[in-house]
């Protein structure tokens, strides 16, 4: 979806350069919640201010949020069908796979930088694994206390090794 | 009421707390919807229809919940609480970007936020697994047995990772062949 959004905003509409899109891009993805929602409030807003960021939320939130409905009034009027219930296993186990690659792509861009670093995050990615997978603690207390933790690693240890 | 006061709750939450997209939003969801007391097989039903349905999964996953629980409302009031946070935060944050830049705070906050969200990815994978890879929840003392494995979704959801990994093809299509693949194992064969 990403590449779409690029593609359009640059080449197609020209609304910024590469090197501003790119940007966006980035902050779209730093920022929470959803990332084409970010994306869309970011050019939205460039283009038209806070009236065109919230049109650009609406075009990018309605195709999806027709889609369910469509979606879900299809499979009403199906009913309980044994190739459907077969393409839903299929999905399923598709969607395991494909969290469990975007996992590892994400692992593999940890590596890199210093060592004690490398712990930390190898700790922290663990650790919430255990956490929320396995025993259940909110995902949310989860992230509050990974951004503090992080703080601290970056004040009392990163912060020094850049001084150096 | 109550349910939509949840909704916006939850979705609001999603939207305001969930860093790195669709899939690490996932656990907050699943840990979110609880409280109408949905099943992990059901969940994994809105993952699967979000994922091949257009849009962001977040969108089509709250549209979804809304709509299962409080109707054509529940649905538009779902969706506008997990859009309206990403909205305000990115409007603010375009406002302010020139004092965060170099800060040691996000600096910081992001060192810590990174790991997480890969932590939060591989959950969302116990919660998704469930009642598919497994015939029950994924932590349980059954793991020891052979006969909790649902062999025929572990094999097509090994498929689809050497599709994606090993030679690049992009999930949507995965996703597609793997639904034609399930259709015609479970419907014709079996």
């Amino acid at each position: 979806m990403i590449p779409q959004i690029q593609s359009l905003v640059v080449e197609e509409k020209k609304w910024m350069d590469a090197e501003e899109a790119l940007d966006c891009i980035a902050l779209g993805q730093s920022l929470p919640g959803v990332i084409a929602v970010n994306l869309a409030t970011y050019v939205g807003y460039r283009q038209r201010g806070v009236a065109g960021a919230v049109w650009a939320t609406l075009g990018i939130t309605l195709p999806a949020f027709l889609s369910i409905i469509i979606a879900l009034l299809l499979l009403g009027y199906i009913g309980d069908n044994q190739f459907v219930n077969g393409a839903f296993i299929g999905i399923k186990a598709a969607v395991c796979g494909l969290i469990v690659v975007t996992a590892v792509r994400l692992l593999k861009q940890m590596v890199g930088g210093s060592k004690a670093k490398l712990v930390f995050s190898i700790l922290m990615a663990a650790g919430s694994l255990l956490a929320v997978g396995i025993f259940g603690v909110t995902a949310i207390l989860v992230i509050v206390i990974g951004i503090i933790l992080g703080i601290l690693f970056y004040v009392l240890v990163t912060s020094k090794e850049v001084a150096k | 009421m109550m349910v939509m006061f949840n909704l916006i709750k939850i979705f609001f939450c999603v939207g305001l707390f969930a860093f790195g997209g669709g899939t690490a939003m996932l656990p907050i969801i699943y840990q979110g919807v609880s409280v109408f007391g949905m099943s992990w097989s059901d969940f994994s039903d809105i993952v699967a229809l979000s994922q091949i349905t257009p849009g962001p999964i977040a969108v089509n996953a709250s549209t979804y919940i809304g709509l299962e629980y409080g109707g054509l409302a529940g649905a538009i009031i779902a969706t506008l609480a997990v859009c309206l946070p990403c909205f305000l935060v990115m409007l603010i944050v375009i406002k302010l970007i020139d004092r965060f830049k170099g800060s040691r705070i996000v600096e910081g906050a992001f060192t810590g936020i990174r790991p997480v969200t890969i932590g939060l990815i591989l959950s969302a994978v116990i919660f998704v697994a469930g009642g598919v890879l497994v015939k029950g929840p994924v932590v349980s003392a059954q793991l020891a047995e052979i006969d909790y494995y649902n062999w025929i979704p572990i094999g097509i959801c090994a498929a689809s990772m050497v599709l994606m990994s090993a030679l690049k093809v992009k999930p949507i299509y995965v996703m597609l062949i793997m639904a034609a693949a399930g259709a015609l194992i479970y419907g014709v064969v079996l």
